[in-house]
């Protein structure tokens, strides 16, 4: 969870994503920083996110990316 | 089914478009944001109450700046400044506030048109211009004899909006278009492609880009509606495509950069969007190998690729795909739109052959006025024609490299001064960006010349390591043409209009 959170910090350093419940309702990832950290995310775990899976559901919390990534690395 | 082709002839401003949809469906929705809808009449009743309101203030031919979040209210305004004779310029709410600062320093706007939530922000770069809060005309009681007497003044050669560009020497440009050059264009529009109150536009364009034009006045002219798509859409590729099947939405214009993502993400059959019937794209090039992508899961769709810069009123090449086009394989921008004439000169300033490369010059309606407050930039590109010595026509030289092919379409090449000499050759980098977007796992890619040191970097997103393209580019690109360097980026930069940021990239090259 550390890990995504610094992931997430050096895509939008001037957050502070630790303080946030919901990273889409509160701003913190427009449609290009998500498109970024699938990549980033792909990459560092050789996982392959389905594209049916990018859904704000998953990426509203550093938990739900967490488990985002542990579905797919299983 | 009222078909709107029958009537002749079109309308002299863009506010007879909105009389006329509002008098044939007043209740029918026009537009709508993910928080408000408008009926046409409630969008005429507002837009007139905004006009009143620029009207008792003795403005006409005036400037309006427009800033407001992207919203259902951009539309009020736009109709408002266009009722009383004065044109609009559309400053985003979320841009950097030093570029908002050259806009407003350039335009020296009459009247800046916000609501109460950003009035605080537009407070910062009013100066002493007044603003105007769009609900405080609520209560203005409309005198349609007023208004109708100040319509009538207008002519179809006034202006109807200015639209910053950005300017390769970073200070944006202001492109002047008036009424008649939108109305051509939206009549040609709606005769090309079949447009009619049937139409269910899905808007991606940010207003301040022009793609938003054959949105809003394709709508207006067509008594047709809008749906804004909201940006969260963009992030999140489902999303979208759930948004475009529920709203039932059957045209839309997105820069390929979107359409691109989609496909590349294979997820366009995971959702029914059989409802989609007009896949419209303009903005930068759309490479061959995702609009297949799409071909192949929406195949009754008609796609099309238009072309032009904003100084030509949206558009003045199109191409409707009705051929098959290999993935290594240039989409064509096609041909002339009805009303506008390209010219393709050579370096002589003649007419190039078939296969011969020239700059496109637009003569025709379209042109805009040139740059608001600009007239040194304006003459450099707005030029006379060089092929008529006998008296004035100006062409509007767009810096685009192109050629017929043998069939006669037009084909891009890249901008004038994406042209390179390396090693001795003339290079085109969209030649090579042509190369590389049709590799397998490339999803976006920027090729630029580094002329110290006379390097080609190659700028890639994807998931193909660095050694892997230069391996498959052997095989498609004389040597002189590949990449000296191959740089994969996590996400390609993009600028405000979601188009490749090539001055981000260009800022790198001294790494290399």
């Amino acid at each position: 969870m550390e890990e995504i959170l610094k992931i997430l910090e050096e895509i939008r350093p001037e957050f502070d994503f630790k303080a946030s419940s919901n990273f889409i309702e509160d701003g913190l990832l427009d449609s290009f920083d998500i498109v970024t950290l699938v990549n980033i995310l792909e990459e560092k775990y050789q996982i392959k996110i389905d594209g049916l899976d990018i859904i704000p559901e998953n990426f509203s919390s550093a938990e739900s990316i967490f488990n985002l990534v542990n579905k797919n690395k299983n | 089914m009222f078909n709107y082709n029958n009537i002749t002839p079109p309308p002299r401003v863009v506010s007879d478009y909105l009389d006329r949809a509002a008098k044939l469906f007043p209740d029918k929705i026009a537009f709508a944001d993910s928080k408000n809808m408008l009926s046409y009449s409630e969008l005429q009743r507002r837009s007139k109450q905004t006009a009143a309101a620029l009207i008792s203030r003795k403005l006409f031919k005036q400037s309006a700046a427009v800033f407001l979040d992207k919203s259902v209210e951009c539309i009020i305004a736009f109709m408002g400044a266009a009722y009383s004779g004065n044109f609009y310029t559309v400053i985003d709410t979320k841009m950097p506030f030093a570029r908002v600062k050259k806009i407003i320093d350039t335009l020296e706007p009459a009247i800046i048109i916000t609501d109460h939530k950003n009035f605080a922000k537009a407070q910062e770069f009013a100066g002493r211009t007044e603003i105007l809060c769009l609900e405080d005309t609520e209560n203005i009681i409309i005198d349609e004899a007023l208004i109708k007497s100040v319509t009538e003044n207008i002519i179809n050669l006034d202006v109807l909006y200015v639209l910053f560009t950005s300017g390769s020497t970073g200070t944006p440009k202001g492109v002047i278009i008036g009424h008649r050059s939108v109305i051509d264009y939206i009549e040609w529009a709606a005769e090309t492609f079949n447009f009619n109150e049937t139409q269910i536009f899905g808007n991606q364009a940010p207003f301040y880009f022009d793609n938003s034009v054959l949105d809003i006045y394709s709508t207006l002219r067509n008594a047709a509606t809008m749906y804004i798509i909201p940006q969260s859409c963009f992030a999140f590729p489902v999303t979208l495509l759930n948004f475009i099947r529920d709203k039932n939405i059957n045209t839309v214009f997105f820069v390929p950069t979107v359409l691109c993502r989609l496909a590349n993400m294979n997820i366009i059959d995971k959702v029914d969007i059989s409802c989609l019937k007009n896949i419209l794209f303009a903005g930068e090039v759309m490479p061959a190998k995702q609009l297949n992508i799409w071909k192949k899961y929406l195949p009754d769709a008609l796609y099309a690729n238009l072309y032009g810069p904003t100084e030509i009123t949206v558009d003045c090449t199109y191409y409707i795909v009705n051929r098959e086009i290999a993935d290594d394989e240039p989409v064509p921008i096609g041909y002339p739109c009805r009303n506008s004439n390209i010219l393709i000169l050579n370096q002589n300033d003649e007419e190039a052959k078939i296969n011969e490369q020239g700059e496109l010059c637009v003569r025709g309606t379209s042109l805009a006025y040139g740059y608001y407050n600009n007239p040194e930039k304006t003459a450099e590109v707005f030029v006379q024609n060089p092929l008529n010595k006998n008296y004035r026509e100006l062409i509007y030289r767009t810096g685009d490299l192109v050629h017929y092919n043998l069939k006669g379409e037009i084909i891009y090449d890249g901008r004038k001064d994406f042209q390179v000499k390396h090693s001795g050759h003339r290079i085109e980098l969209g030649e090579i960006e042509t190369a590389v977007s049709s590799i397998k796992g490339v999803e976006f890619c920027c090729c630029l010349h580094e002329n110290i040191n006379d390097k080609l970097v190659l700028f890639y997103s994807g998931n193909l390591a660095s050694n892997e393209i230069r391996k498959t580019l052997a095989d498609m690109l004389p040597d002189y043409m590949l990449p000296n360097i191959c740089e994969q980026l996590d996400k390609m930069p993009l600028n405000l209009n979601g188009k490749i940021d090539r001055a981000k990239l260009k800022a790198r090259l001294k790494e290399f």
